[in-house]
């Protein structure tokens, strides 16, 4: 891409373009810290997450706060608006992770005198590592503007709902047999919600990637054809 | 390149498309002018080329305008957009040494036909200037003057045409007391809105708009555009700008030009937001080409 004339704007957009992938990068660590202190019953890193989360929702804001001024002072056209849009709506999403990663955390400190379950939480542990993997891959997506990337976390998404579906109906099941860990079981599942959750937001962000990359909406692909008509003029 | 969703069409909007699209008739020259081919034709461009001399001005340019829409012609200074917009009244045919190849259809007609009345022309295809342009007279002759060389006419049909026409160019609450002033005491911003009252009380089809705006404020330059926004109901307009803004702002398609030729036209909407050429991109972008 060729720089715009006018030096200050370029350095205007690649600061919240930084700043987006400055703000991508502590969730991600929330993330994988939020996992951690689920996996192994870790109260300091679940204290760490609840923590990380202020500074996310302050990141925010800073960023909304600034694609605004560019909106009203340089009124940005064609790519320039498109990264606009996908950094004013993705960090929505970045900032709706982190709260699911809080509430991972949550539920972590809410057991963590309770002994691990006898299989490690196994089927939860690949499932975090699904997700993480599929936030990094979302970053990595975003900075590299790289569209297979993007396309390949959207289809991932799919895998992560699958595995919480798993998770949940085991887990609802040995509720009746297992009377002595039902509440690590019903956390387990709630962290299992939220890692599903933040495998869609992270979906979300992706589909932002690719309005972005080539100006195509891809959000909703299965009801495509349809609500249209109510949204014409 | 996949098709756009275009809100305002209605489902049968599309079954056409793709009825013409199974019959193959999509011409391969109106490839990079998607959108405005699906409307009612005014003006029709053909391979048009048009040279000053030994310098070609414009190379080339096929596209559709079409009828009761906005189209904006935008590009940098010397990108050929008034030398086009100059050829659809002829008004090139003014300027020594200017050679033209191609074609311009109004409603079907070829423009240079023999047997075409280029006064007939201008009066079909109005233009209004940069610099408003009143006659040094009153008000209400500079709307009356041109309605007295078409025809001869009644007083009370001049005088009902002359207030239409302020009407129409949202002038005559402003002016309606003071008709028999000078137009020259009007402001520039007035002056405008009068000389678009004089182009329109003729009843042209089409009105080329030569950077209609760019030497009055802002808050003229508003009403001006507010004006347009009303009068593609019954007129055809083009409009050459240098202010992306406003072409954003006023019109339904939008054509880029550099260095004389076409580069894209297609939906406005489509331009300003996910242009298909790079040149599109980088000039609308304000980046280095």
């Amino acid at each position: 891409m060729n720089p715009h004339i006018s030096g200050q704007y370029d350095s205007e957009l690649e600061s919240v373009r930084l700043g987006f992938m400055n703000m991508g990068g502590r969730v991600e660590k929330q993330v994988r810290t939020a996992a951690r202190a689920f996996a192994a019953h870790d109260v300091e890193a679940a204290e760490a997450v609840r923590e990380g989360e202020v500074e996310i929702n302050q990141l925010e804001r800073v960023l909304d706060d600034r694609c605004i001024h560019i909106i009203a002072r340089r009124q940005p056209t064609a790519s320039d608006l498109r990264l606009l849009i996908t950094i004013m709506k993705g960090c929505v999403d970045l900032e709706r992770m982190g709260d699911e990663a809080e509430k991972i955390a949550r539920m972590a400190a809410e057991i963590s005198h309770l002994p691990l379950p006898a299989d490690q939480y196994a089927d939860l542990q690949q499932m975090q590592e699904s997700v993480i993997r599929m936030v990094a891959d979302t970053l990595d997506a975003f900075a590299r503007l790289d569209l297979e990337a993007a396309r390949a976390v959207i289809v991932a998404d799919a895998e992560v709902d699958r595995m919480f579906s798993a998770i949940d109906q085991s887990l609802s099941q040995g509720l009746y047999t297992h009377a002595d860990s039902i509440k690590r079981s019903l956390n387990t599942i709630w962290a299992a919600r939220a890692l599903e959750r933040i495998g869609d937001h992270a979906k979300n962000i992706c589909e932002l990637t690719v309005y972005l990359i080539e100006g195509t909406d891809v959000r909703h692909m299965k009801d495509s054809g349809r609500g249209d008509e109510s949204l014409s003029e | 390149m996949p098709e756009r969703n275009r809100q305002s069409w209605s489902p049968c909007d599309d079954r056409v498309v793709e009825l013409v699209d199974a019959a193959g008739s999509a011409p391969e020259e109106h490839a990079r002018e998607r959108g405005a081919v699906r409307e009612d034709t005014c003006l029709d461009v053909r391979e048009l080329s048009v040279f000053y001399g030994d310098k070609q001005a414009l190379r080339d340019i096929s596209l559709t305008i079409p009828k009761n829409r906005v189209t904006a012609f935008i590009g940098p200074s010397g990108c050929g957009k008034s030398t086009l917009l100059r050829c659809f009244n002829r008004m090139n045919d003014l300027i020594d040494e200017v050679l033209m190849t191609g074609e311009i259809s109004l409603n079907g007609e070829n423009i240079h036909d023999p047997s075409v009345d280029v006064a007939q022309l201008r009066r079909l295809v109005g233009m209004v200037f940069q610099r408003p342009n009143p006659f040094p007279k009153s008000i209400y002759e500079n709307v009356a003057y041109g309605l007295r060389l078409q025809r001869r006419m009644a007083r009370s049909e001049i005088d009902d045409r002359v207030e239409w026409g302020l009407k129409s160019a949202a002038l005559w609450d402003e002016v309606s007391d003071r008709l028999k002033d000078s137009a020259l005491e009007l402001s520039s911003g007035q002056q405008q809105r009068l000389v678009i009252a004089r182009a329109i009380a003729v009843e042209p089809q089409v009105l080329l708009l030569d950077e209609p705006a760019s030497a009055l404020d802002p808050i003229s330059t508003l009403k001006i555009e507010e004006l347009i926004g009303r009068l593609k109901s019954d007129y055809t307009i083009v409009i050459v700008t240098h202010n992306m803004q406003q072409a954003a702002r006023v019109s339904d398609y939008t054509a880029f030009l550099y260095l004389g030729e076409m580069i894209e036209h297609d939906d406005t909407d489509a331009i300003f937001t996910n242009p298909s050429e790079q040149q599109t991109e980088d000039y609308i972008t304000g980046r280095y080409g």
